[in-house]
């Protein structure tokens, strides 16, 4: 790689070519701003429109200023970023920007987490010089995404995660001036649109304009409400990013805290997701083994690979885009909606609750588990299995709205039955999770022999599409493994083309997974958060006793007590699902 | 007459001698002739040496080097390549390209044909405005004209040389003339402008190399090739080579379209030419190059127009816009005017076009209104200078020209406005007030009959009195008074 040498705030950078001004600037640690900029390394996002021109610079011999993400460094380049010129830009910019911005900031959800905040107060901005008229735009609530598009400053990140990382194709930009606004086609509300809800979108947004919809107060009202139980679940990847919340870092396991804090914001039972997941995997890996038994035994009409089902964005995407294919996902149901349909059961039963009685409320890390918990076919006569589903950010609201002092927090257990968990329930938060929980109980129920070992590093990692063949005593499985609708897209085409060897295929719809989610702290871009989180679910899974969800004894209980067997009749009643062809659903 | 001696028509030479719908028309005046010459004659690096000893520059505004741009695409390797003719005519005023189109088209399809052959391109796409229905219904006769003669398709000329045209439409949007806008909007993505690099040259077109030019560069390129590059560069300045065509607009008695050799002073195109300034008023600025073009003044009437003359005096060739105003003109408004015009055009993408335009527009306004300070107009330089310095495309790059060259040019009004409260044209009609002389008013009561606002008062036989703050300005009174009684203040 050819190197070159150039100058910036007098400072001599040798860097590889084509390396920009910006990253070059970084390596000597001159920290020039940025506002559209987003790059997440590893995960294929990258947003540099070279839009917001914040980030301008000066370049010696230049008639413009350059916007130094997207200027490569040239050999002998005197670049200047912080001269009268430079600095004056940078603020008139700012400016113009804010000047169109509602001044919302105090009661804004994004409030002391944007981008647009941090950086005017970076830069030490106390007046706006450019005042004038604000646009407007037409808001959108759907049940899982607010867009406030008044708040939009026209950085596209939302854009580029929508189709260029998730291929979902829903936001772009129209409009054109002063009027342009990232929306939808036609402004239409996400709710008609093709739109997954995997709120990366949100996860990325700099400003309060694409926000999740709050469910707090009706989680509150709940719990204040005498006639009610009010029973919460954790999904596993909360537990590895609340702490950021509460100013730890990235990473801390806070699973005994966020127990403890649920207890006391007033949860009549606080449980754990993890043990729906072990649920889900007795009956997705019975699935599979079964398909793949069909299969050795010479069906030529079975369906493989068959692919996991529990992330609710990667159901919606293949009902709107791949619908002639939905056949193949593995009909179990989310861990989410199997724990709500056996709370709404088995455990009101155990309590002696009419279901009506019995608010399921869930902690995701998710924004499409709020979309997912409305759909009408996880309902029983108008009353949602899962009654509310809140994110990580909600939680950490409703703990604060509390006056816990989570960092001080005691530990706590979850309680039982539905609070038992295997480490196999945990990895479901992270990329590659869920095969391997699903390979380490399919292997011991088709091999009737014990795993030498139940770490499959093989399948672990951060690449967007992996891939591993495990070994069944004998009998060669091949996994694939997609993070991102976009790396999805591309082994769903391969199966479409017949060109897929594999026989079981796990989709996340998020970047990094669960971990990644729409509904997490933001990571403002720093991609060694969403590593972190991911080392912190392994780190729980191999402090667990039991690592296989088949040895869960609460899992095996609820079948000799209640289901029967996995796949067997209740389970098809209770944990199974159907998907939809959604195609034809986008209405003008 | 003067006003065709100084006129030397290169890209318009056919333009009203052929029948734009028979080939056979411009084959019979060379057409297709220096085609046919470079196919079988010469070598791609041959007549590109030629583009490039003629001295030739785009003149759709940017002025780049044609010969060297076409060197450029030429030196990338790549299966496919691209010629577009950027067809987007989008200056308000301005319409060379459409009569190039609409009068000779062939001349654009075969010197498309020609880079083809030069750039290593066997396809061409002619992006062009949907507003634009002759210009495409005679390029479509054109082309398939051209097919059926082999001047286009397959081993053109009996060589192994193919090449192929079609037509991409616009929308209308201003900033799709910009060529990595233009693109965009071919490939079927919103029309907007990218940081270059990387330029057309090396990734255009569904990524592949793209040579872009303008309609009126291509009209150029047989000439040159038939009667030789040292024809073509004896005319013109040191630096500007050749004819420009102008769309002359305005405040002179003629207008429309005229093309003159570059070095032709400002004052021969506007007294020559355009015959001076109408009705016998006094010339005040000329605006060129279109609609982020700069205005200059009687001092700049004897530089001579090329490229770099033009924007070292604070404008631009830009297409080649030319408005002419007179002393009625206000050029504040004037300015207002044309952030109205870059204010709707900008694309939305970058944050100093979209809100800055937006904003000086906006100071603009608050200037003609009278409520402008001495401070505003600080901010308003100071910002015209940063959209200017920050803008990602040439749109923004450009758009504040018409505010800072009246702002350089014509101070004066600009604080007559703020520090009098008065329009010096008496253009603004917010600084403007109608009155009555009562001495000369009898008080027929036509005036208060005639107001649509009733803003008169005043009884039979009696001087009448207009209420400033309810007469809105529209002059009615003062058309209908008999007796010469209103009048401006």
């Amino acid at each position: 790689m050819d190197l070159v040498k150039l100058t910036i705030d007098n400072t001599p950078v040798v860097v590889e070519q084509g390396t920009t001004v910006l990253e070059a600037a970084r390596s000597v640690g001159v920290d020039i701003p940025t506002l559209c900029y987003m790059k997440l390394d590893d995960l294929e996002f990258e947003n540099k429109p070279g839009g917001c021109r914040v980030c301008v610079v000066e370049v010696e011999g230049r008639r413009n200023l350059a916007p130094s993400c997207k200027t490569a460094c040239d050999e002998g380049m005197v670049v200047n970023t912080h001269s009268v010129r430079a600095i004056n830009a940078r603020r008139t910019v700012m400016e113009l920007i804010l000047s169109d911005h509602p001044f919302e900031c105090l009661v804004c959800a994004k409030s002391g987490k944007c981008d647009l905040q941090s950086l005017a107060q970076d830069l030490g901005i106390r007046e706006i010089h450019y005042q004038g008229e604000k646009s407007h735009y037409k808001g959108d609530e759907s049940p899982a995404i607010i867009r406030e598009m008044d708040k939009c400053i026209m950085c596209r990140r939302c854009e580029t995660a929508c189709n260029d990382v998730q291929t979902v194709g829903t936001l772009s930009a129209i409009y054109r001036g002063f009027e342009s606004v990232v929306a939808p086609a036609f402004e239409m509300d996400l709710d008609h649109t093709n739109c997954t809800f995997c709120g990366q979108c949100v996860a990325v947004c700099p400003t309060g304009a694409l926000i999740e919809r709050d469910y707090t107060w009706q989680v509150m009202d709940a719990i204040v409400n005498p006639k009610k139980r009010v029973i919460v679940q954790t999904a596993p990847a909360v537990r590895a990013a609340l702490g950021e919340e509460f100013g730890l870092e990235p990473g801390t396991l806070v699973t005994g805290k966020m127990v403890t804090a649920l207890r006391k914001i007033g949860f009549d039972h606080v449980f754990d997701t993890d043990f729906a997941a072990d649920l889900t995997i007795m009956e997705e890996g019975t699935e599979l083994l079964g398909r793949l038994n069909k299969f050795l035994e010479g069906d030529k009409d079975v369906k493989l690979p068959m692919l996991t089902s529990c992330c609710p964005a990667w159901v919606n995407f293949f009902e709107h885009h791949f619908p002639e294919m939905k056949d193949i996902p593995s009909t179990a149901k989310s861990p989410q909606q199997m724990f709500g349909a056996i709370a709404k059961t088995y455990f009101a039963n155990q309590l002696k609750v009419k279901r009506e009685d019995l608010v399921v409320v869930s902690v995701m890390p998710c924004l499409a588990k709020k979309y997912e918990a409305s759909r009408e076919e996880f309902s029983a006569n108008g009353d949602a299995d899962v009654n509310i589903s809140i994110t990580t950010r909600e939680l950490a609201q409703m703990i604060k709205n509390a006056n816990l002092k989570f960092t001080d927090l005691p530990n706590d257990d979850f309680d039982r039955p539905m609070g038992e968990s295997s480490g196999a329930g945990v990895i479901f938060g992270t990329t590659g999770g869920v095969i391997e929980a699903a390979v380490r109980t399919a292997y011991e129920l088709h091999t009737d022999k014990e795993l030498a070992r139940v770490d499959f590093k093989e399948l672990r990692g951060f690449e967007g599409i992996r891939s591993a063949t495990i070994d069944f005593d004998g009998l060669p499985i091949n996994i694939g493994i997609a993070h991102g609708l976009g790396n999805a897209r591309t082994l769903l085409n391969d199966i479409k083309e017949g060109k897929s060897e594999f026989h079981a295929i796990e989709i996340m719809a998020c970047p990094g997974g669960c971990i990644g989610g729409g509904g997490q702290p933001y990571h403002h871009g720093d991609v060694t958060v969403l590593k972190r989180r991911q080392k912190a679910i392994y780190q729980e899974d191999a402090g667990k006793s039991i690592r296989k969800s088949h040895e869960n004894p609460y899992i095996q209980k609820l079948y000799t007590e209640f289901l029967g067997e996995p796949c067997g009749e209740k389970s098809h009643e209770l944990l199974h699902t159907h998907y939809f062809d959604k195609k034809k659903k986008i209405e003008i | 007459m003067v006003k065709y001696k100084k006129q030397i028509r290169i890209a318009l030479r056919n333009c009203g001698f052929i029948n734009p719908e028979n080939v056979d028309e411009y084959i019979v005046r060379e057409g297709y002739a220096a085609l046919g010459n470079a196919l079988t004659n010469m070598t791609p690096e041959e007549v590109i040496d030629v583009i490039k000893n003629s001295g030739l520059r785009g003149r759709g505004g940017g002025g780049f080097p044609t010969g060297l741009k076409w060197e450029l695409t030429r030196k990338v390797d790549a299966d496919q390549k691209y010629v577009v003719c950027n067809a987007d005519e989008g200056d308000p005023g301005a319409f060379m390209d459409r009569s190039i189109l609409e009068g000779d088209p062939h001349t654009v399809l075969e010197a498309m044909a020609i880079n083809g052959y030069c750039t290593g391109a066997s396809k061409g796409l002619i992006y062009i405005r949907a507003e634009y229905p002759l210009a495409i219904k005679r390029l479509k006769i054109a082309i398939d004209q051209a097919r059926e003669y082999g001047l286009l398709g397959e081993d053109i000329f009996g060589t192994n040389f193919s090449f192929d045209v079609e037509l991409r439409y616009g929308a209308g949007a201003f900033v799709c003339g910009e060529e990595t806008a233009l693109i965009h909007s071919m490939e079927g993505l919103r029309g907007e402008p990218t940081v270059k690099p990387p330029f057309p040259s090396e990734s255009g077109y569904k990524g592949m190399p793209t040579n872009v030019n303008n309609v009126e560069t291509y009209a150029n390129i047989p000439v040159i090739l038939l009667k030789g590059a040292d024809w073509f560069s004896s005319i013109g300045t040191e630096k500007s080579k050749g004819t420009k065509v102008f769309a002359l607009a305005g405040k002179v008695n003629n207008v429309g379209l005229i093309e003159v050799p570059m070095g032709t002073t400002l004052r021969e195109v506007i007294f020559d030419i355009g015959g001076g300034i109408k009705d016998g008023k006094k010339f005040k600025a000329v605006q060129t190059g279109g609609p982020s073009g700069g205005c200059l003044t009687e001092n700049h009437l004897d530089i001579s127009i090329d490229y770099d003359n033009l924007i070292a005096s604070g404008s631009m060739m830009g297409s080649g816009g030319m408005i002419v105003m007179d002393e009625d003109d206000c050029m504040v408004s004037m300015a207002k005017f044309y952030l109205d015009f870059t204010v709707e055009e900008s694309c939305g993408k970058c944050s100093p076009c979209r809100i800055g335009n937006k904003r000086l527009y906006e100071m603009l306004d608050t200037i003609t209104q009278g409520k402008g300070t001495l401070e505003d107009l600080s901010k308003l330089r100071n910002l015209a200078n940063v959209v200017k310095d920050t803008s990602l495309c040439g749109l923004g790059q450009t758009s504040p020209n018409p505010v800072l060259s009246t702002m350089d040019n014509f101070l004066d009004e600009y604080m007559a406005h703020v520090k009098d409260g008065k329009c010096p044209s008496g253009q603004c009609k917010a600084l403007m007030s109608y009155i009555i002389n009562a001495d000369a008013c009898v008080g027929c009561t036509l005036c208060a009959r005639v107001c649509p606002v009733d803003a008169i008062s005043g009884e039979k036989k009696m001087a009448h009195l207009i209420d400033d703050d309810a007469c809105i300005k529209c002059g009615a009174c003062m058309d209908k008074c008999k007796f010469g009684a209103i009048f401006i203040q």
